[in-house]
């Protein structure tokens, strides 16, 4: 593949500035030397992959949101953590701004960054919050030891964090103010990209939404391009302006946050969303969750034709046998579904 | 309606640690009707937990129940000792954990456990009693029950687990089920699923619910009424529509101005200032006093709980810009 020369300028590249081409994920069984010899004599012995992502293209505009949602083990670990270039794919590529972010199983480019579900264990107990925040900006060049302590009392306090806590140590922090260290940590690379995994799931609501405004914040000073993943879809529709929602490795739909949430296209769309409880502010309202029937098939023996068909009310023959193509449905609304318009 | 079957008043439950007692049910008053579903939310230490341990008589040491009482069905629990307990939970009053391995041995067959429980406090044969549990894992929506008895918890899926969970806490046809966030570790679909069968199984056996949860809008499609927990006390409570239409504490409405749901996309939320407060040693007064726009120095007193009608508030200057219906 030919790349585009590198530039600045988003809308000169044919692709988005995040480019996602049929990327693939699949995760082999671990066996141990003695599974494969039990296997050879005939035991039974999972020797199937599990397609984590399963061909998954993506755009994102330069300074877009997008918000990635779907239950548990669908894949949007895996996808975000390729798009930041922290795990190999099996197969496909992965761009920013016209360069690939990873070459020969390595992270080359530091514009792309990423922030975890759990703040805590993404921290380093044994070390200073200063020098958390130092250490990858130290690495690459971007601050000096000289300059260091004014370079990371700006990071901290773009994330909402006294300049003043330097000295103390992660677990001297309450959840969400070492999410903040965490936030601050990203921002110190100067990232163009911020890969968002679950960041606000482990936070209680009054927190959350402390949180949830400083993503807005970064959105409207930073410009920055978010991929934020979590499977709460009413913090995704704030945050985000376009939704892809995966189902067993892949995009099912895609599109404009508003119109996914208005006007689902996918029948899995319509349930996911169907199924979140709302608040209720209304005695005479009956509230009914009009819930998915069955559940999330095996990843290791996903069905044939359309992944969806043993749990869709609108399944016909066509759906056992044909695997329906992620297509446009209406301007810049992609589904994944025979039927859908 | 009818006499509650469940009457919680004044419970008090502290943990005697070396650091300090923490104080993590300070003075909660409740009741629940039968067939009830009563919603316990609450932010993380609020002590939605400990008070379900305490309807239980399971406070473990360094904690225990200092006051207070909680009768079932009229008859006093606190004091009772542990035998007499013991006889009472699972057949009388009952709970499920957000981690179903919490009931389940993972070495035994379902249908092994259930005999188990059932034995516990009746004498039935093995064929009456694989029949109870087929009828009470068909009743929480496990298909083809009877040929899963065979199985071993890890043969189920989370959302399965839960629901054999739930099936052992009802096959004595307790009359409380206290069920502590048995949703909220399972995807969305499946919680709709769970939600959906709890609803209607209180509604045909008269089950009274307790069910704690952190979100308001799970607890908003399943409740009848609704308690706010903070700091260890109830805060507020009433029917849940009411309390959320027109909220009298000022952190149930911050929490619930918070909720992005609330918001239009891409607007800042509304931000309650400062953080949750620790219950080791809290100072006398509101507990929320330091986040509240509200406060005034009447607040470095105790708020005692206001009921008027069937809502009630534990503030000196509760909202009421709207006439209660
Ligand atoms: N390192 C790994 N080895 C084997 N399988 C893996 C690995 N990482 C992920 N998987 C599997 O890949 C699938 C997708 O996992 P992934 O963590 O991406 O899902 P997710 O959508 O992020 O789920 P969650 O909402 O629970 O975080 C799952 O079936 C998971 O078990
Ligand atoms: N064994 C214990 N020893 C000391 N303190 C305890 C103990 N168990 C609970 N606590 C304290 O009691 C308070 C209430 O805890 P509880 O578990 O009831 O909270 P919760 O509302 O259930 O929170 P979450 O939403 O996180 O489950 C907390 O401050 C907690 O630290
Ligand atoms: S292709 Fe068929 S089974 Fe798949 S979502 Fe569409 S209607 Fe349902
Ligand atoms: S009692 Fe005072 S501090 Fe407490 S919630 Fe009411 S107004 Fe606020
Ligand atoms: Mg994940
Ligand atoms: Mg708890």
């Amino acid at each position: 593949m030919s790349l585009p020369a590198k530039s600045g300028d988003a809308s000169q590249s044919p692709h988005g500035f995040v480019h996602v081409r049929n990327v693939h994920k699949h995760f082999g069984p671990k066996l141990t030397l003695g599974d494969r010899i039990a296997a050879t004599l005939g035991a039974r012995v999972e020797t199937r992959s599990v397609r984590a992502v399963d061909g998954v293209s993506l755009d994102i505009v330069r300074g877009e949101t997008l918000g990635l949602v779907g239950e548990s083990g669908c894949g949007k670990s895996t996808l975000g953590r390729m798009v930041a270039g922290i795990l190999t794919p099996s197969s496909g590529d992965v761009a920013v701004d016209g360069a690939p972010v990873m070459a020969d199983g390595r992270k080359i480019d530091t514009r792309v960054q990423m922030i975890f579900q759990d703040p805590f264990a993404s921290l380093d107990p044994r070390m200073r919050v200063g020098d958390i925040i130092a250490e990858g900006p130290l690495a690459h060049g971007l601050t000096s030891k000289s300059e260091q302590a004014g370079y990371v009392a700006g990071y901290l306090e773009r994330a909402g964090l006294d300049a003043s806590l330097v000295r103390r140590f992660p677990h001297q922090f309450s959840g969400g103010q070492r999410q903040r260290i965490a936030i601050a940590r990203a921002l110190a690379m100067q990232p163009e990209v911020l890969v968002c995994d679950e960041p606000v799931a482990s936070l209680d609501v009054s927190i959350q939404a402390q949180i949830i405004n400083l993503f807005l914040a970064l959105q409207r000073d930073l410009g920055l391009t978010l991929i934020f993943i979590s499977h709460d879809l009413s913090v995704v529709r704030h945050l985000s302006d376009r939704v892809a929602v995966m189902y067993l490795g892949r995009i099912v739909e895609e599109g404009p946050a508003e119109q996914v949430y208005a006007t689902p296209a996918h029948p899995y769309t319509k349930g996911l969303l169907a199924s979140v409880p709302r608040l209720v502010l209304d005695e005479a309202d009956l509230v009914t969750l009009d819930a998915i029937e069955g559940e999330i098939p095996s990843p290791l023996s996903p069905p044939a034709g359309c992944n969806f068909n043993p749990r869709c009310p609108l399944a016909q023959e066509r759906c056992v046998r044909d695997d329906p193509e992620l297509r446009q449905v209406r301007s810049g609304h992609l589904a994944a579904c025979h039927f859908a318009e | 309606m009818s006499a509650p079957i469940l009457e919680v008043s004044d419970l008090t439950t502290h943990f005697f640690t070396r650091a300090g007692v923490v104080k993590a049910v300070d003075g909660v008053s409740f009741s629940v009707g039968a067939g009830e579903i009563v919603g316990l939310v609450g932010e993380s230490g609020s002590g939605k937990s400990v008070t379900g341990f305490s309807l239980m008589g399971l406070v473990d040491p360094p904690g225990r129940i200092v006051s207070g009482s909680v009768k079932l069905d009229g008859e006093e629990l606190v004091g009772l000792s542990w035998d007499q307990l013991r006889a009472l939970r699972g057949s009388h009053i009952a709970m499920v954990f957000q981690d179903p391995m919490a009931t389940l041995n993972p070495v035994l067959t379902i249908g092994t456990q259930m005999r188990l429980a059932i034995s516990a406090h009746d004498k039935t044969s093995r064929r009456a009693a694989d029949a109870r549990a087929a009828d009470v894992l068909t009743r929480v929506g496990i298909p083809e029950a009877r040929s899963r008895l065979g199985a071993y918890p890890h043969e189920f899926s989370g959302g399965m687990r839960q629901r054999v969970a739930i099936a052992i806490a009802l096959l004595h046809g307790s009359q409380v089920l206290v069920a502590d966030e048995p949703t909220t570790a399972l995807d969305v679909s499946i919680q709709a699923q769970i939600l959906t069968e709890m609803r209607d199984l209180a509604a045909e056996t008269g089950t009274a619910l307790v069910w704690i949860s952190h979100d308001l809008a799970t607890v908003s499609t399943l409740a009848d009424r609704l308690l706010v927990m903070y700091a260890g006390r109830i805060v507020e409570q009433g029917p849940v529509a009411s309390v959320l239409r027109d909220p009298h504490h000022p952190y149930t409405a911050g929490l619930l101005r918070s909720l992005p749901a609330t918001a239009k996309p891409g607007e800042d939320l509304f931000q309650i200032p400062g953080t949750t407060p620790s219950l080791l040693d809290p100072p006398p007064g509101c507990p929320f006093r330091p986040r509240c726009e509200h406060a005034s120095e009447l607040c470095t007193a105790d708020p005692p709980l206001e009921m008027s009608r069937d809502r009630g508030v534990r503030c000196f200057h509760p909202l009421r810009e709207m006439v209660s219906v």
